[in-house]
């Protein structure tokens, strides 16, 4: 029954690819889109009975379906893991991935590959689900590099532009380095414990008394570098916002909500094993806190909507690394999934305004939307205060909660989280008030096809909104129904209890007062001093650094790419050409020889003879000599 | 014991075998029809089975004189298939001058 219905969970997607693939184009756009959709759909539904059995069985079900490589004591089975943990992220994959598919159908209605779009997008599903309920190590990388794969495809979806191509190649090749680093991590656990199955391990990390500590803080080093390629970290989040090449759903599905939380769903799925690296889990802190606050300075003069929404995801997934590093693994868990709410609705409405202006992604020539689209602007509102911090709000109760236990271990770290968090809010009320308030600035012919969306856009838009508004009360301050149920897979005895004084109001209060005061800046300068962004020319000063994103990509481009491009030119050159000649060289050697020794074969057996006689001779002179 | 070395030494069968070598040999290296090179080469092979068997009485010991018999029979087979090929290239040639088979020249 379970084996049946987890293959149903994990098939149904890849089935929706594989007609989608093959038939998509000959039923119809609207068809295939539907199809699509159905299928996430049905894993959405599946996955709701898993729910309700974890939920009865808080032990988890294992599922194996069979041996996949056995060399001597190593085994490793294909098997998937339904706990607490996948189930969760489950839920939010096939469940926002339902509503996107849905989003897509009216959004991608005017591309001629649209059957693609959704073979893609479904393929994605798939993997991403065969990432969480891989029972192994070695099935989650299964699913790692497929949706790194579709990510791949889905960036570059618009192919005949090279800039996309290269966006996707970026992509690609960012998380390759990422993923090096998580094979590396998944040999030495291979070699440390001789097994990869998640229960295994953690039946092996409590039980084993002789640990060698310097090799499980390596092994968790380079899991954590390949989260890092995966979530957009420093140093490997570049590659995320140039991801925004792709189609707007795209960027809410994979880029926002489901793929670029794999690092993070892998980390607090070997929480026992960073648990015994403490070294690794400062890193990973002040990695996450320097990201966050980074990005969210980047997020700060971006035009371009959609790249404001990227660096803000980069500077949540940020935060979200921060609560990982400091132990906090349900709190980063919580903030994943009402970030995946909000942000999603986020760039669903950024996908509804862009198409309610035929492609226009400069927030310089918008504005004045709030009248037409209205629908949109109440939900991107919602999102936007959630993002901000503001109760009650969800994002208040996550990322307050981020901000408490930052408080708790380190000050300066939680003064960072603020104040990107500070940051987070001015940044997200500019975008509100340059995309939605004021005049059109727009062409007069622009303004002529304004209009709200369809509903099959503004329905996801709502639910997301809904959800991005309740979606705290999962995990109350006092009453946290998500801790409780995370509980089994953490190896801490019971969450610490919170004891709320004084000191945790001041902290929200503080955190509030940060976001309220970032929306007042951000509401000063837009809507009172009417101030709209300069022209690309026109920024000057450290403004232009931040526009210019650090110049991190050029950085990148000089260190790196220049290098290894000298240093390729420099075999092509020298080491090749060497090497070439040598190889020529031989080659003619042996050419000439058989030229010339080419005389020697007269034809004459005459000849042939006398040489015969002759070289006896030799042979028996040399012998009676040698004697 | 009656033994024909005792009557003629070993010296002169040795010699012998030496001549019907080079003989053999010469044969090979003058001679241009096919058969007498042949015929040359059985005179080598034959010098050394006469040597093979000299000594074998002179040891008193068998062994030499069974080799003989395995020499003379590969010998036979060795005819048999030499006098085949040379009857082909015959009749394909219409000659048995070693200098008309040029065909292998490099």
């Amino acid at each position: 029954m379970n084996t049946n219905l987890a293959l149903l969970l994990l098939l149904a997607p890849f089935i929706g690819f594989l007609f989608n693939i093959f038939f998509g184009k000959s039923i119809g756009k609207t068809a295939s889109g539907v199809i699509g959709t159905l299928m996430i759909v049905v894993s959405f539904i599946v996955t709701l009975y898993f729910f309700g059995a974890i939920t009865a069985k808080p032990e988890g079900i294992h599922i194996s379906l069979f041996d996949w490589i056995q060399i001597s004591n190593f085994k490793v089975d294909f098997g998937f893991q339904f706990d607490q943990l996948s189930v969760l992220w489950l839920l939010f994959v096939t469940g926002i991935g339902s509503l996107i598919h849905m989003y897509s159908i009216s959004y991608m209605h005017d591309d001629e590959n649209m059957h693609k779009y959704f073979a893609y997008l479904n393929l994605f599903i798939f993997f991403m689900i065969t990432l969480v309920i891989g029972s192994n190590l070695l099935v989650l990388f299964i699913g790692w590099e497929g949706v790194g794969l579709c990510s791949y495809l889905l960036i570059g979806f618009w192919h005949k532009n090279q800039e996309f191509n290269d966006a996707a190649k970026k992509a690609f090749i960012m998380n390759r380095i990422g993923d090096l680093g998580l094979l590396i991590g998944i040999f030495i656990i291979g070699s440390l414990f001789s097994t990869l199955d998640y229960a295994t391990l953690k039946t092996a990390i409590a039980g084993a008394t002789d640990l060698n500590m310097y090799w499980i803080s390596a092994a968790a080093f380079a899991l954590f570098i390949g989260a890092c390629g995966k979530s957009a970290q420093i140093p490997l989040y570049t590659w995320l916002p140039d991801a925004m090449a792709g189609p707007t759903p795209v960027s809410a599905l994979i880029h926002a909500a489901t793929m670029v939380t794999a690092g993070i769903f892998m980390i607090t799925r070997l929480n026992y094993l960073f648990d015994l690296a403490p070294d690794v889990q400062n890193i990973i802190a002040i990695v996450g806190a320097v990201t966050s606050l980074v990005a969210a300075t980047i997020a700060l003069v971006q035009t371009d909507i959609k790249k404001v929404l990227a660096y803000s995801t980069v500077s949540q997934l940020g935060l979200m690394f921060l609560a990982l590093g400091l132990g906090a693994y349900e709190v980063a868990v919580f903030h994943v999934i009402t970030h995946a709410f909000f942000k999603a609705c986020l760039f669903l409405g950024s996908g509804s305004v862009i198409h309610a202006l035929h492609g226009e992604q400069d927030m310089r020539k918008m504005g004045g939307l709030k009248k037409v689209m209205t629908i949109t602007f109440v939900t991107f509102l919602i999102s936007s205060l959630a993002i901000s911090g503001i109760p009650p709000f969800s994002g208040f109760f996550s990322k307050d909660e981020i901000l408490m236990v930052a408080f708790e271990h380190n000050k300066i770290l939680w003064f960072i989280a603020s104040l990107a968090s500070l940051m987070t809010a001015f940044y997200m009320f500019r975008l509100l008030y340059l995309t939605f308030f004021k005049e059109f600035r727009g062409t007069a012919e622009q303004k002529s096809h304004l209009h709200e969306s369809p509903t099959l856009i503004t329905f996801p838009l709502i639910v997301l909104a809904i959800l991005a508004t309740l979606g705290g009360l999962i995990s109350l301050p006092t009453n946290s129904w998500l801790n409780e149920y995370l509980a089994p897979l953490f190896t801490k005895v019971a969450t610490e209890e919170h004891h709320f004084g004084t000191s945790e109001y001041m902290l929200m209060l503080v955190a509030v007062i940060g976001g309220l005061v970032g929306i007042g800046i951000a509401y000063s300068k837009y809507i009172k001093q009417n101030l709209v962004p300069e022209e690309d020319e026109k920024i000057t000063g450290f403004a232009k650094v931040l526009y210019n994103k650090y110049y991190v990509d050029e950085i990148y481009d000089s260190l790196f790419v220049k290098s290894i491009n000298g240093l390729s030119k420099f075999f092509r050159d020298n080491v090749e050409t060497t090497l070439s000649s040598l190889v020529f060289g031989l080659g003619k050697v042996t050419n000439e020889i058989g030229f010339q020794g080419k005389k020697l074969q007269s034809g004459s057996i005459g000849f042939y003879l006398f040489a015969f006689v002759l070289g006896i001779c030799a042979i028996i002179t040399y012998l009676f000599l040698a004697q | 014991m009656n033994n024909i070395l005792n009557e003629i030494g070993i010296e002169n069968y040795i010699f012998l075998s030496v001549i019907l070598f080079c003989i053999g040999v010469f044969g090979v290296l003058y001679r241009r029809n096919a058969i007498i090179v042949f015929m040359s080469i059985e005179i080598m092979l034959n010098a050394v089975n006469l040597l093979f068997v000299a000594f074998s009485t002179y040891h008193q010991d068998a062994q030499g004189q069974i080799f003989v018999f395995f020499s003379m029979a590969v010998a036979a087979a060795e005819v048999a298939v030499g006098l085949a090929i040379l009857v082909s290239i015959f009749r394909n040639l219409g000659s048995i001058d070693i200098n008309n088979l040029k065909n292998l020249k490099g």
